[in-house]
């Protein structure tokens, strides 16, 4: 009996509590990210016919094959492509680029989002950037023709004709930069681009992921409802935007474009909804996450005005990027029972 | 709106498997382990020695320190031998061994069920009765619960929380309490409430207990300032600090006791023992456990004798499930894994609870994504994450900074975590070596 006993007793487990966990998972949140990201990809598809379709392929391809190769042969790390984040990268990528762009110049993009801004810091978790801008930012200021060349969305009988030899345009944002240099009106410019329905529903010159303004806020709706982001990141961007630029229009309405237009216009709700929400470049405090969504949507009007670039989003992330680490050691979640100090 | 906290929170599946069992009788066991340490505090001091009879009722260990409490037998018979026995907490203890032979009680205890209402004592009376009968915190922090009646002197209780929230998942002994000795458990705090000089008393109940709420609603009508509080299904509601939020709106500063904002609390359990105590001269001698789990063929309530061993509760649910990985003491947020069976219910068993193999295992471990929900759901207001970073750094000053202190090791950041990181492990890691060097610091 008691020989028994023993035996059946080293078998218990004996560790600390609590002894149930949830059914969070990194697998689980990444998954729920790319459902998110449906109803832009076939907005994007919809739009931009053939070369969408090769933009994303190749863009998720290389950055989940990068991951692979880096993970296997460099760092000799467990494989982690199953984990979801390559896979969100590439497309988050693919969403940042116009559609005409090179296959090559996409697959440099996704190897210096993933191998350059992502592994070589260590992996998800410890990456101070967002892969996907860097990725972007980096095509950008190195190929700055091929990666402003917009392709016009086309009709959809013509759709899947064109790759490279779509017609291309400037975006309602590059159009508003020339107005203001012009010192144009904003009622003539207004007349020059798509009415805000055409907007909202993404037939507009720009990056395959953010023309479509309905397809991404259902993106936000669905993530907000299964808890994988909190509201207080997009809305404090967006919400900043507004009233920045609400201001300057109440002031000047013909010189200012007025906020409407530049909610709907360029990659803003792209990255207020998918790209600033980034866990891993995004602070850990409620009030922290405030002030970083109020930085981006000030760089983001301040760019867009008075910058080079017609288009500030993802230059306002990543500059804000770098400030995660002092708004993580100075902005603290409100303590239980927090004694004035 | 139900009333709840507000900072943090999980809601974790509740099954609570054995909500509907009446509260059985368990057998008298052949021996039982008393061990001396079952409170918070100093271990109480042995009275008897070996061969030495003793009576169901009678003192057998005396309190040993201001924060301790009486050790009372649970059995009648013979003391078989002073002994190092396993306990709780895994190590072996001092504790006394009774071979038990029939069940012949103290004189002075009614053993009577009719309930005994009226009561003529002043609080000082109370709180010495109260402190005789070794009533400690049934809910399972086990602090001596006469202390608890005795605020410090420049401090006045203005109100009595009455926690009936049983906010662990599958435990169902307050539940069960609360449905069958309810006018007993009233009484109870009828005499809390005077020993403590209050007028007014709450009793915060989760929604998940309709039955008790209703219950309860309808005879407190005839016991003077006692209010039911139904409050929002929410895990650590059960935390004294998390409750007296979700009921009087009131936040205990870092660092301090209920007593700070008027709040005294204590667990249904408690004002049931001190009924008895006070009304029926009973020693605090048994307990009600839950048993269960979902591999568990029959879970139960049990009115247990203290000492038993928790193997003769097993074997009156169904016996050891084949698959067993875990045998918790308490719920799965907050239980503590037993290594062995023989391990005795004592005064803080709120319940046993079995963990099939596949359950008790843990996850791998993944990186951190610095998602934030452990952030978010800390009821303290702490950063898991950074806690636990600092610990494994051993940068336990900026832990410390970082009020790692404050953390009630309620376990919700770890059961949130996406990337199942035990960030409470590493927690306790800080709030050891903080302590330690807290002790350090004022010996210079």
């Amino acid at each position: 009996m008691h020989q028994k006993n023993n035996k059946s007793m080293s078998k218990l487990i004996v560790s600390l509590s609590p002894h149930q966990l949830g059914t969070n998972s990194v697998n689980k949140l990444m998954y729920g990210v790319l459902i998110a990201l449906l109803p832009t990809l076939f907005v994007s598809v919809w739009f931009f016919g053939l070369g969408a379709i090769i933009v994303i392929l190749t863009s998720v391809l290389s950055a989940v094959i990068f991951e692979f190769l880096i993970t296997k042969y460099v760092l000799k790390r467990e494989n982690t492509i199953t984990d979801g984040s390559a896979v969100i990268t590439g497309l988050l990528l693919a969403f940042n680029l116009p559609s005409s762009l090179p296959v090559w110049l996409v697959i440099i993009g996704a190897f210096v989002a993933i191998v350059v801004a992502k592994l070589s810091f260590g992996g998800l978790g410890n990456n101070p950037f967002n892969p996907a801008l860097i990725g972007r930012v980096f095509l950008l200021i190195s190929w700055p023709v091929q990666m402003t060349s917009w392709p016009v969305p086309s009709p959809i009988s013509n759709k899947f004709l064109g790759y490279t030899d779509v017609t291309t345009g400037a975006t309602p944002l590059g159009k508003l930069a020339e107005a203001m240099r012009n010192g144009e009106s904003m009622t003539s410019f207004f007349e020059k681009i798509p009415n805000y329905t055409q907007m909202a529903i993404g037939n507009m010159g720009g990056s395959l992921g953010e023309v479509a303004a309905i397809a991404l806020i259902i993106g936000l709706v669905y993530m907000l409802m299964k808890k994988i982001i909190t509201w207080h990141i997009p809305v404090s961007i967006l919400g900043t935007v507004a009233i920045f630029t609400g201001i300057l229009w109440l002031v000047n309405p013909v010189k200012y474009a007025n906020p409407m237009f530049h909610l709907l216009s360029g990659g803003l709700l792209l990255g207020a909804i998918f790209m600033a929400t980034d866990y891993v470049t995004s602070p850990m405090s409620k009030k922290g996450q405030i002030i970083f969504g109020i930085g981006i949507g000030v760089l983001t009007v301040v760019i867009r005005l008075w910058g080079a670039f017609p288009e500030g989003v993802s230059f306002a992330i990543l500059i804000m990027n770098a400030f995660v680490p002092i708004i993580n050691m100075y902005i603290k979640p409100k303590r239980f029972g927090e004694k004035a100090k | 709106m139900l009333k709840t906290f507000t900072k943090g929170g999980i809601h974790p599946p509740e099954n609570k498997l054995s909500a509907d069992k009446k509260i059985k009788i368990l057998p008298i066991p052949k021996q039982v382990f008393i061990p001396v340490s079952q409170h918070i505090g100093a271990p109480a001091k042995v009275l008897v020695k070996k061969n030495d009879l003793v009576k169901v009722g009678q003192l057998i260990a005396e309190q040993g320190g201001f924060v301790s409490a009486n050790i009372h037998s649970p059995v009648s018979g013979k003391v078989f031998k002073i002994d190092n026995v396993t306990d709780t907490s895994g190590y072996k203890r001092q504790a006394i061994v009774i071979n038990v032979d029939g069940d012949e009680w103290d004189d002075k205890i009614d053993r009577s069920s009719n309930l005994k209402k009226d009561f003529d004592l002043s609080s000082e009376e109370i709180i010495k009765k109260v402190q005789e009968a070794g009533i400690v915190g049934l809910g399972g922090a086990t602090f001596p619960s006469h202390i608890k009646l005795m605020p410090p002197k420049d401090m006045v209780a203005e109100v009595l929380i009455i926690n009936g929230v049983e906010c662990e998942p599958y435990l169902t002994s307050d539940h069960r309490l609360m449905l069958e000795k309810a006018e007993e458990m009233l009484v109870g705090i009828q005499i809390l409430m005077k020993a403590l000089k209050v007028e007014k008393a709450f009793i915060g109940i989760e929604n998940n207990k309709q039955d008790a709420i209703e219950h309860l609603n309808k005879l407190v009508k005839s016991y003077k300032g006692i209010d039911v509080v139904p409050l929002k299904v929410q895990y650590p509601q059960g935390g004294e600090k998390q409750l007296i939020k979700a009921v009087i709106d009131r936040e205990v500063p870092s660092g301090e006791l209920p007593i700070s904002v008027g709040a005294v609390v204590h667990n249904v359990g408690t004002a049931f023992a001190v009924y008895e105590a006070v009304q029926k001269n009973k020693p605090l001698i048994e307990r009600v456990v839950t048993v269960t789990g979902k591999s568990v063929k029959s879970p139960g309530n049990f009115l247990v004798r203290l000492g038993t061993p928790v193997k003769e509760l097993i074997e009156a649910s169904g016996g050891l499930p084949e698959d067993t990985g875990k045998i918790i003491s308490g719920g799965p947020m907050m239980g503590k894994a037993l290594n062995t069976m023989d391990v005795p219910v004592v005064k803080g068993t709120s319940g046993i609870l079995i963990l099939p193999k596949e359950e008790a295992k843990r996850r791998k471990v993944k990186p951190c994504i610095r998602c934030a929900k452990c952030v978010e759901v800390c009821p303290m207001g702490l950063e898991p994450f950074l806690l636990m970073t600092l610990a494994e750094k051993s940068m336990y000053e900026r832990s410390e900074k970082e009020d790692v202190m404050d953390c009630i090791e309620c376990g919700s950041c770890s059961y949130t975590c996406p990337s199942d990181r035990p960030l409470l492990d590493y927690i306790r890691l800080g709030k050891n070596q903080v302590g330690a060097m807290r002790r350090a610091r004022s010996r210079k």
